[in-house]
């Protein structure tokens, strides 16, 4: 008998903000002003802690209405336990020469970084990002080197009506300079992962689902992801 | 009970306190004495099987809630962290080269003892396994308005020292009235007391329990009062906490750090 659990993350989880030209600069005009003053400079992340990790098929408790938060994650390598990103690293160099911060990455993994709306990005979002299950993960990890991070198209579904394409290629940072910004003032661990970025609908908002929806995430090589909302017992 | 976490003779110990030295519960060592100054002390806490989450608090003192506009915060200000940027006790914390403003913060450190989930404030320490000294360093010239505090501020390597102990809660009849000081090189520059606290140990609980899970080996730093002063290169910093421990850090320069290899 062969039985694989779904995959979950053996590190720290980070995610990043602003990293969709759309919401860049959509956001732009307000950078300047209170309470934000600048745009920001160095990567703006956040934590997803260990609660929030929920494996594929999960149902997502949420009180009302939950942000979807289609993103890809890079998980980085080194970690031994893991078979699946053990054989990632021996294929590595293929990609040293493209941009040498991904030489860290051993695999990459669907996310649905999932979070409650809020309208000010001053204060970290603990209680809208960090809830139990917000952080639900594909169930299993594909090898970097299999993987195009410049032009990858994740598509979003809810109960089988596409709501959102995310499209890699219009990240303010891409994978290797958000990787090497990240690094500059942080080490990141083997077994952590670090994800790309959520980006927002035309009209700046996120797509939103409900308890009772089915959301399936995919793109082109990995291992679609797919989970429901269910209602939060009170 | 007072608890650590050592590597000596080339391995990871569990000690506890014992007149003044650490009696070591490994199998092989049980019983045997050593020196404070004979080992390396780790953070106070267990390995878990997930990662650590680690919460922290700003602006969680009356004191500095004062300096906004008399007007306490409505909610607790709390940001997480990466567990990779702890470190134990007489260990080094890395300054960048060319910042103007890099401070401690000492704060009472409440580790989680039991799966926390919708915890009533009346039932919080039930759920505390016991308490530390952290030193949450931040690094002012990188704050930036988006997420602040931001964790290029926050989230630095060798950035957060804990320790020595891990103190059973047991034995902390009043944890809400402990007073903290921090010296830099001897000189007192700030002092406290986790009375002053905004938002109490056990609200805390409440609040992060009403949204997340906090499992055994968590860890919420609670806070710091006023009296921060920037520590340039060479500061010994001694944060302490009555009944606690008084945890110690020294400042090295990044520069003197090996050179990265050329490529």
């Amino acid at each position: 008998m062969n039985f694989d659990p779904p995959w979950l993350p053996g590190g720290t989880v980070y995610g990043t903000l602003l990293n969709f030209r759309r919401e860049f600069d959509l956001w732009a005009p307000k950078m300047a002003q209170a309470p934000y003053q600048v745009a920001p400079k160095a990567p703006v992340l956040y934590v997803k802690t260990a609660n929030t990790f929920a494996p594929a098929g999960a149902a997502v408790s949420v009180t009302g209405e939950a942000q979807l938060g289609a993103t890809l994650g890079l998980v980085i390598g080194g970690f031994e336990s893991n078979e699946a990103l053990a054989g990632a690293s021996q294929a590595q160099g293929a990609i040293n020469h493209e941009a040498d911060a991904l030489t860290r990455v051993a695999g990459c993994v669907l996310i649905d970084d999932l979070s409650l709306p809020h309208a000010s990005y001053y204060r970290p979002a603990i209680r809208y990002r960090n809830r139990d299950g917000f952080l639900v993960c594909a169930p299993a990890v594909t090898p970097a080197h299999e993987v195009d991070l410049k032009t990858l198209a994740i598509e979003t579904r809810v109960n089988g009506v596409r709501v959102q394409t995310v499209d890699l290629s219009t990240l303010v940072r891409d994978a290797a300079s958000l990787l090497a910004d990240v690094s500059a003032f942080m080490t990141l661990q083997p077994g952590d992962m670090l994800l790309l970025g959520t980006d927002c609908l035309p009209d700046g908002t996120r797509p939103h689902a409900k308890a009772g929806d089915h959301v399936e995430i995919s793109a082109p090589g990995l291992t679609a992801l797919v989970h429901t909302l269910a209602r939060e017992a009170a | 009970m007072k608890h650590a976490r050592i590597a000596w003779a080339g391995a990871i110990h569990d000690a506890i306190e014992r007149g003044g030295q650490l009696e070591l519960l490994t199998p092989a060592f049980k019983g045997r004495l050593l020196n404070f100054d004979e080992v390396v002390w780790l953070p106070p806490l267990a390995p878990v099987p997930r990662a650590r989450t680690v919460l922290a608090l700003g602006l969680n003192y009356a004191d500095h809630a004062k300096e906004l506009a008399f007007k306490p915060p409505e909610e607790p200000l709390a940001f997480a962290k990466g567990a990779a940027s702890l470190i134990g006790h007489r260990a080094h914390t890395v300054r960048p080269d060319g910042v103007q403003n890099m401070h401690y913060e000492c704060e009472l450190a409440v580790v989680i003892g039991r799966e926390a989930k919708h915890v009533r404030k009346g039932d919080a320490h039930d759920f505390i396994r016991g308490y530390s000294v952290a030193n949450d360093y931040a690094i002012r010239d990188y704050l930036e308005n988006w997420y602040r505090p931001n964790l290029r501020v926050k989230n630095r390597d060798t950035c957060t020292p804990i320790g020595p102990w891990l103190v059973d809660a047991a034995d902390i009849a009043e944890p809400m009235n402990l007073k903290l000081r921090t010296t830099v090189d001897g000189r007192l520059t700030q002092q406290g007391t986790t009375a002053d606290m905004v938002f109490d140990v056990p609200t805390l609980i409440e609040y992060f329990s009403s949204f997340m899970t906090l499992y055994p080996g968590d860890v919420i730093l609670t806070g710091t009062p006023d009296g921060v002063v920037d520590c340039p290169v060479g500061s010994v910093v001694v944060c302490e906490i009555e009944s606690i421990g008084a945890l110690q850090n020294t400042l090295v320069s990044e520069s003197n750090r090996a050179p990265a290899p050329t490529r």
